[in-house]
């Protein structure tokens, strides 16, 4: 490709040809602030603040979408530039519900450090402003258009990444807003809970629905017993919230600061992640001995992903592995098995989890998740939350203990089970079991790199038993999308399939904690936290779900063997085609 | 499917019906009518002025008329496009005998039919009144506000009947395209276009030309011609009038457009509001298929050409190219940030030409006439005529089409025919609430890009609207304002919240409660919405504003002073009863609408009570003061 030069503040710098301004500036060693622009998502051009001088240009230019051309002159903080930037911050102040004090997102919110950066004055622009209602209907996410600046990295998030697209602008001008067809509440539109419309947005507009209230009342409450199971992938990320850099595993701290809130016990998910692969795994091998039985099999961990087939391909329900996700998993096993070894009344027992995910909250509402005759699962929180919960308890986080261990005795799950927080990692931890079920062999290598990496679909053809098996990752809705397509269409050649709803897995889920669009320049935050994973796995001695003892034991003193009736009873769950509209 | 021989013949045989449609002796009226044509043609204004002044029922009762007297075949009765001068319709001109009948009423339609096509003396109450030196009436084309007309573009307008292809053919049509697509080379004609110095007529007056060349250059396995028949300022209907009297040119134009830049598939967006226009594009597009005029092998020269519309909901902003072609996609009508420019990336990602319909009517005659003759019409730098929707307050309001280079004071004082009741002219606004107030003191401004440029105002797609002494310049702006927030579409924040500041801004000033500084503030918000906006509407919106305050600024200073000087802000107007006048009729009381005017304990010279308005109450609707038989009441 062509190179072309330019001047960026004087600098000389050298770039690919079709490079953007803003990517041309840090390369030069120069910040641009964006609002609207998001790295591979969105590129709307609309907030006008990353707005540049660019020499014989009469107009403004936008970096975020302007393209270099040789012997560009490209002036990123001029005061001309200056007093543009902070008029277009004042004029969003000026239509913003500044609740900056008591608003979650306070620290973390783009706007808010832009307007601190610039010097605005929030009140220079006062005038009319719009006035929207909360959409807290959903069991998972809230909307408060108030703070809304309209950037539509949520509508990119929607439409572009996930292909839901169940929002986008409605009316026009002063009174244009992001809502949902003929501004319907988001719990009457076929929104799929992935929240990654949270992720990407600069402001307080986005949220999850709060839990943390109710976790509270839980541990304040004598007559429970309370435990917490963590996913994989919140160990992975929770560090961030409290200043460690994106990448950083916090295991050791976060289950310290969990003990140190109360709970009686903390688990660890990656043991029903492991129970989930024994079960998987064996319905695969059943379904591929069946000439009778759908293929592909597609996985069933992403709450996510399980809305957005039930919506857009219920047809291809039948395909779905009939396991529940390893958080209803945890909550099934807690209020069946490990009430009853501990003798407690499950309806005494209340089971949080931590999850990086939103959708999670939606998924412990659902019909049939409640193996004891009482919801598997009391209440669900996002990382986020919890970050928010240790902060509240007056707990410092830096100082605690890095060492300390999830609860015996089921707390211990294997590496296998950890990695199901990154893309792929669910397949690779099923391909472990399967192969040896299969063969009957010990593997010599077990690392399936085919599978990671944060790519969008990722496929591999391996021999199980002198049977070819092809399999396909897809993390992102929009490459699901693909995928069901083909099915649909009779041209796909998988025998399993596993989907992740959020780019890059749990990792990258909708709980997890809020990166602002300048690291993410940066920074490919999926991949980074998904390392932390990785490598955990490669020093782990225990890298397979079945040799981890826990399974053993639960299978020996309860579930008899995988896929029993007691198993299916407990473990497993079935699925409902959903309306669109 | 007709041959190039066929399409010829239908020329040369409409061609002589229609030579009894100008004027014309009666030898040769008389020769025509032998070959079976009608001797005596009356054209009725089509346009949607005269059709919403009952055009239609006229055209219909004349049709009915002449078949109850017999003469239904020897007097051919057709709707034309618009006239122009909409202010004197519903129009009704006769040939060969050249009597031009205007403000014409359903009921009117027996006297035309009795005494002039069957009596033979034409109705002179309803001839239009202007009269030459001899005392005759003028005729059409004499008139004051046609004679310092040239109509390029409009040629067809009122002329032909825009529902019969032939009548079209008839006057040379499709034979742009049978010249180019059988004897030029793409690049000949875009060269051409290019050697016209032909600018583009939406508004913002690229050379249309080199968007030609862009066009052709840029890769693609697929372009697209586009026309854009957006048109939404407020008081402009150039493009609706263009269609709605001659769309063939429109789409002869986009053929040879398409021939030239290699796109084989056109789109033509227009606003659903334009029923008529529509109807017309639909029946033309209809009969160029017919003909094979349009298709795969367009007029059987060997190259595809494909036509369809894509109806706007009436979004001003969709006017703009980028949010057209996102509405044409189907998508939310706003606009995307250029580069890439539609030549490069345009509909469905495709190159793409998007012209606007005054640019393509001015086409097919520079491939007929030559590049030469069309640069000849008009100044150094603006080739050609520009057409105009004059409003406001004038005489003749109506369609123009005037050479560039012509001065705002022919247009205001010789077509327009000044302002009405003798007041003073004070500005008038081109571009609409795009453009900028031209001041009486500019009026000898030539009208072409660059004048208009240099002076803080535009061309426009152009509305052409004058203001008198009754205009308050600050009101005006405020107008203009209101349109652009309302049709701000809402995704770049300089637009969305900027011009709806602004405007809080300006309604502040007419209330009387802004300050100096506040003026300033507001400049300063006006520079920054134009060098911040995504796209040509936000740029602009400001404009009415940047331009008043640089002729008018001793009026905003009035309104911070808590004066409006032409008495139109109503939070700065009292109404008031001068006792010396009054003489206690008690009309005003009678006619207040908010009861706000009571007697007072004084009394007038007849022994009445003298009357007062309560200013707590008043609502300033003026009522009382048209009212009063004494003049008592004034602002």
């Amino acid at each position: 490709m062509k190179n072309i030069n330019l001047k960026v503040n004087g600098v000389d710098v050298t770039v690919p040809e079709g490079t953007r301004i803003l990517d041309a500036a840090i390369k030069a060693g120069f910040k641009i602030p964006t609002l609207c622009y998001m790295k591979d998502l969105c590129n709307e051009s609309s907030c006008r603040v990353c707005v540049v001088e660019i020499k014989g240009n009469r107009k403004l230019m936008t970096a975020c979408s302007t393209v270099v051309a040789e012997g560009m002159e490209v002036l990123t903080n001029t005061p001309k530039v200056r007093a543009a930037r902070k008029i277009t911050l004042e004029l969003m102040l000026s239509n913003h519900h500044k609740e900056c004090l008591s608003c979650v997102r306070s620290g973390k919110c783009e706007l808010q450090d832009l307007s601190a950066e610039y010097g605005c004055d929030a009140k220079k622009y006062d005038g009319a402003m719009n006035s929207y209602d909360v959409d807290d209907c959903t069991e998972y996410l809230v909307r408060d258009n108030n703070k809304c600046i309209l950037c539509r990295r949520c509508v990119a998030a929607c439409n572009k990444v996930q292909t839901v697209g169940v929002i986008d602008a409605n009316n026009r001008g002063f009174a244009t807003k992001i809502a949902s067809p003929f501004d319907r509440s988001l719990s009457e539109v076929p929104c799929v809970a992935c929240g990654q419309c949270i992720n990407v947005c600069p402001t307080g507009a986005l949220c999850e629905k709060d839990g943390t209230k109710l976790v509270e009342k839980l541990l304040e409450d004598p007559k429970k017993t309370v435990v917490v199971g963590t996913a994989p992938s919140v160990r992975a990320a929770l560090g961030e919230e409290f200043g460690y850099p994106i990448g950083t595993d916090t295991e050791g701290k976060m289950v310290a600061a969990l003990k140190a809130m109360g709970f009686d016990k903390v688990f660890d998910v990656d043991m029903a992640a492991d129970m989930t692969i024994m079960e998987e795994g064996t319905e695969f091998i059943s379904r591929l001995n069946d000439p009778n039985a759908k293929l592909p099999m597609i996985t069933s961990c992403s709450a996510g992903w399980i809305r957005f087939i039930e919506f857009n391909f219920p047809e291809l329900l039948p395909n779905l592995s009939t396991c529940k996700s390893p958080q209803q998993m945890f909550g099934a096993i807690m209020k069946t098995y490990y009430a009853k070894k501990i003798g407690v009344d499950p309806k005494d027992l209340a089971v949080v989890t931590v999850m990086p995910c939103i959708a999670k909250k939606f998924e412990l509402t659902r019909d049939d998740k409640n193996a004891a005759g009482v919801p598997d699962i009391d209440a669900s929180i996002t990382t986020r939350e919890l970050a928010r919960m240790i902060k509240n308890f007056g707990i410092d986080f830096k100082s605690l203990d890095p060492k300390t261990q999830f609860d015996d005795p089921i707390g211990k799950g294997s590496s296998a089970g950890l990695i199901f927080g990154a893309t792929g990692g669910v397949m690779e931890a099923a391909l472990r079991t399967v192969a040896e079920t299969v063969t009957g062999e010990k593997l010599d290598n077990i690392d399936f790199k085919a599978v990671r990496g944060t790519k969008g679909i990722k496929e591999a053809t391996l021999t199980l038993g002198g049977k070819q098996i092809n399999i396909c990752v897809a993390s992102g809705l929009g490459n699901a999308r693909e995928i069901m397509d083909d099915i649909k269409a009779g041209k796909s050649k998988y025998h399993f399939i596993e989907i992740m709803a959020c780019p890059g897995g749990c990792v990258n889920g909708g709980g997890q904690p809020i990166v602002d669009s300048k690291t993410r320049n940066l920074v490919d935050v999926a991949k980074t936290r998904a390392k932390v994973l990785y490598k955990k796995d490669k020093k782990d001695v225990l890298r397979k779900s079945h040799e981890n003892p826990v399974v053993k034991t639960l299978y020996d003193e309860y579930f008899e063997k995988p896929n029993s009736h007691v198993a299916h009873e407990t473990l497993h769950t079935s699925y409902v085609a959903r309306k669109k509209y | 499917m007709k041959t190039l021989q066929e399409l010829q013949e239908i020329r040369e045989r409409t061609k002589a019906a229609l030579v009894n449609r100008k004027v014309c002796g009666a030898t040769e009226a008389d020769a025509a009518s032998e070959s079976g044509a009608a001797r005596t043609h009356v054209l009725v204004c089509g346009g949607t002025g005269c059709t919403s002044g009952n055009s239609k029922i006229i055209h219909d009762r004349l049709i009915e008329k002449l078949a109850e007297r017999g003469l239904d075949k020897k007097i051919q009765v057709i709707m034309t496009g618009c006239f122009g001068l909409c202010s004197k319709g519903p129009i009704v001109v006769v040939y060969p005998d050249d009597s031009f009948y205007t403000h014409v009423k359903p009921e009117d339609v027996d006297a035309i039919v009795e005494e002039h096509l069957v009596g033979g003396k034409p109705v002179e109450r309803l001839l239009h009144a202007e009269k030459d030196a001899d005392g005759v009436f003028k005729s059409i084309v004499e008139t004051d506000f046609y004679k310092s007309q040239k109509r390029i573009v409009l040629r067809n307008c009122g002329v032909i009947d825009p529902e019969n292809i032939d009548e079209y053919l008839a006057y040379d049509g499709y034979k742009a395209y049978e010249k180019v697509a059988s004897s030029m080379t793409p690049q000949q004609v875009i060269d051409e276009i290019k050697k016209s110095g032909l600018r583009g007529r939406g508004g913002a007056g690229f050379t249309t030309g080199l968007k030609w060349q862009f066009t052709h250059d840029a890769q693609g396995d697929e372009k697209y011609v586009v026309c854009n028949a957006d048109e939404g300022d407020p008081g402009a209907f150039m493009d609706r009038s263009l269609l709605e009297g001659d769309p063939h040119a429109v789409i002869e134009a986009m053929m040879i457009a398409g021939y030239a830049v290699g796109a084989t598939h056109g789109v033509i967006y227009v606003r659903a509001e334009y029923p008529i226009a529509v109807h017309r594009l639909e029946v033309a597009i209809k009969q160029a298929h017919e003909y094979g005029i349009l298709g795969d092998n367009a007029l059987g020269l060997g190259h595809k050409f494909d036509l369809e519309l894509r109806l706007g909901a009436g979004a001003f902003v969709c006017g703009e190219e980028t949010a057209l072609l996102n509405s044409s996609e189907g998508k939310r009508g706003e606009p995307r940030q250029r580069p890439p420019f539609p030549a490069v990336k345009g509909l469905f990602g495709k190159p793409t030409l998007i012209n606007n319909v005054e640019t393509y009517g001015n086409i097919t005659q520079i491939i007929l006439n030559g590049a030469d003759w069309f640069a000849k019409i008009g100044t150094e730098k603006s080739k050609g005529t520009k057409v105009f929707a004059l409003g406001g307050k004038l005489e003749n309001v109506g369609l123009v089409e005037i050479p560039m280079g012509t001065t705002l004071r022919t247009i205001v004082e010789d077509i327009g025919g000044g302002c009405p009741g003798g007041k003073k002219f004070k500005a008038a606004q081109t571009g609409g609430p795009s453009g900028g107030c031209i001041p009486a003191s500019l009026i000898d401004t030539p009208i072409d890009y660059d004048s208009l440029m240099a002076i803080g105002s535009m061309m426009g797609s152009g509305g052409l609207i004058v203001m008198d002494e009754d205009n308050c310049m600050v009101d005006i702006a405020k107008f203009f304002l209101e349109f652009t927030v309302d049709e701000s579409c809402g995704k770049c924040t300089p637009c969305r919240i900027g011009n709806k500041r602004l405007l809080e801004m300006l309604d502040k000033v007419t209330k009387g409660e802004a300050t100096l500084e506040d003026i300033d503030k507001m400049e300063e918000l006006c520079y920054y919405i134009k060098e911040n906006s995504l796209c040509g509407l936000g740029q602009t919106a400001p404009n009415p504003v940047l331009s008043t305050l640089r002729y008018f600024r001793d009026e905003y200073e009035a309104h911070c002073n808590g004066k409006c000087p032409a008495g139109v802000c109503k939070a700065l107007v009292s109404y008031k009863v001068d006792p010396a006048k009054c003489i206690g009729c008690t009309i005003c009381a009678k006619n207040c609408p908010v009861n706000a005017i009571s007697e007072t304990a004084d009394k007038a010279a007849n022994g009445r009570p003298i009357h007062a308005i309560d200013p707590k109450k008043c609502i300033k609707c003026g009522v009382c003061a048209s009212k009063c038989p004494k003049g008592a009441i004034s602002k």
